[in-house]
């Protein structure tokens, strides 16, 4: 087996990282695995979070949309820019207001952008109602699409109820 | 009162290593997990009004839990301690140094009488639940941690979302807002010059090392921070069975290094010892920085049993004694740095060599 890098020495050095439960692998040679070796396991020594954090909100990935200039949180007033420079968010709604923008940086930073742990026994009473409101939803068009108008003023108030609850 | 016993006594719940497993080479094991209660501003951007509110809430919501360990804790708020006095909670890792520097009555601590349950308030988060153990207890720390976050959930809305999971003010904690550590004492690993082979691999695995005092402090007496550094992706309980499995096997990798020191390198060893010991008994002046890096070679003599009569635990409770904020509580008054030097030397001396004769080197002579 060769250096996946240079592809002339044989590779001695072999790489194993997981992320999102993909496996990949990497061989290097001892030449090359040093030079990687440079950016790969730097990481921890350097790992200073301002700087860090900055550098990956900085980041402009390809195929992205670049961050919107002057839109805010509803909630908190705060701006991208703002975060980007403090590094830290200004409310629990700057995340969904700031979505696209913090999806690259979380990829970045976690390898994964999609919590699998704990649920709280609160928010995951919503996140169960949330789930059947969008089956309903889905209900709800299959029933005007059938033109059974009866059904489907049934089920817009069992949905307009839910979403009461949900607040 | 809590917060006397904690600010006048040193010893606290992790120092008691006779209590924890392993804790030859694991001084302790933490959980740290971050909430935020739902549309408030982060605690970065609180003013004092919005502040004292969620104050509030997390208070209702600490007085209402009737049983667990929640009940057990007592609140006190930042206004409440003099700086000393929130220093001292820094040297015993109740707090942050982040947190001691507010002196806002709307942050604060809520704390138990031994200090392995520590919830601090209006920090980076809302809330940072810390559970703080003895030798290698990740698991136990974790249960702890959670049963408090499950009592506290019932009576406050957190911050959540189904795909980023608990939302933290900084981006780095969102997800399972866990961060689980064990302090490692790694003087074998550290004299072959192997640490830096081995905690360059782990980052692969999603973990990071840090020193005594965590984010941003240097490696110190050869005490080794582990903690995961990935917080979103996975799972509460992955995190601890990755982080337990990733500190055993550096465990196992100092206990061969010092099965190959004393073998290899015998007289080299028993005189490192040795020397640290005769220095920290005899010292008049000592800066802390030379203190912890002898009591390193000092404890792993103790360690493998080349010193006997001093307890691993009097050497957890020594470090932080000795450090400039209990200093100068147990003396009463504010000292310069001369002024705590030499009294550091002293506490050294008086803990080491002790009324019973303790502190015997029993170096067999040939």
């Amino acid at each position: 087996m060769y250096c996946d890098e240079c592809k002339k020495q044989p590779a001695s050095v072999h790489l194993t990282q997981m992320f999102n439960g993909q496996t990949t692998e990497s061989h290097y040679c001892q030449e090359c695995a040093a030079k990687k070796g440079a950016v790969i396991f730097n990481m921890d020594t350097t790992f200073s979070i301002p700087n860090i954090l900055a550098s990956f909100f900085g980041q402009n990935v390809q195929g992205l949309p670049a961050p919107t200039v002057g839109r805010t949180c509803d909630n908190c007033g705060m701006s991208f820019n703002d975060i980007r420079q403090s590094g830290k968010l200004g409310c629990s709604e700057c995340y969904s207001a700031f979505d696209e923008e913090l999806e690259p940086s979380l990829r970045g930073m976690h390898g994964n952008s999609q919590h699998i742990g704990k649920v709280p026994a609160r928010g995951g009473e919503k996140v169960i109602l949330k789930k059947k409101i969008e089956t309903m939803k889905a209900r709800l068009q299959q029933a005007v699409a059938e033109e059974d108008y009866e059904k489907a003023a049934q089920i817009r108030d069992a949905i307009k109820d839910m979403e009461k609850t949900l607040g | 009162m809590h917060a006397d016993q904690l600010l006048n006594n040193t010893m606290v719940s992790w120092m008691e290593a006779e209590k924890g497993p392993v804790s030859d080479i694991v001084v302790s094991s933490r959980i740290r997990l971050a909430r935020n209660l739902s549309r408030f501003p982060f605690p970065h951007l609180l003013t004092s009004e919005n502040g004292r509110e969620c104050l509030k809430q997390i208070k209702e919501a600490w007085e209402k839990s009737e049983n667990g360990e929640l009940a057990t804790l007592e609140l006190i708020t930042l206004d409440e301690l003099n700086p000393l006095q929130r220093q001292i909670l820094v040297e015993k890792h109740l707090i942050s140094p982040l947190h001691a520097a507010s002196s806002d009555d709307y942050r604060g601590v809520l704390v138990n009488g031994d200090g392995s349950l520590a919830i601090m308030i209006n920090e980076e988060d809302h809330i940072r639940i810390q559970c703080l153990l003895p030798g290698l207890q990740v698991g136990e720390c974790y249960s702890k941690a959670q049963a408090v976050d499950d009592e506290l959930e019932k009576n406050l809305n957190f911050a959540f979302d189904e795909t980023r999971g608990y939302l933290t003010s900084c981006p780095t904690n969102v997800g399972t807002g866990m961060r689980a550590s064990v302090m490692l004492h790694l003087p074998a690993v550290a004299i072959s010059g192997l640490a830096n082979r081995i905690f360059q691999n782990i980052s692969q695995f999603g973990m990071t090392v840090r020193g005594l005092y965590g984010e941003g402090s240097e490696v110190i007496g050869n005490f080794f921070q582990l903690s995961n550094q990935v917080t979103l992706g996975q799972s509460e309980e992955d995190i601890v069975t990755h982080l337990t499995s990733v500190a055993t096997q550096i465990v196992e990798q100092e206990r061969v290094m010092r099965t190959r020191l004393e073998s290899e390198m015998k007289y080299q060893l028993e005189d490192r010892v040795g020397r640290a010991f005769g220095i920290l008994t005899n010292a008049r002046i000592i800066t802390s920085s030379e203190a912890i890096a002898l009591l390193s070679d000092l404890r792993l003599g103790v360690d493998i049993g080349m010193i006997s009569g001093i307890k691993t635990s009097a050497l957890n409770e020594l470090v932080v004694g000795m450090s400039p904020a209990h200093l100068q509580q147990k003396a009463g008054q504010e000292m310069d740095g001369y002024n705590r030097d030499l009294v550091r030397a002293q506490v050294i001396q008086e803990t080491l060599r002790g009324e019973d004769d303790t502190g015997e080197l029993t170096t067999d002579e040939q």
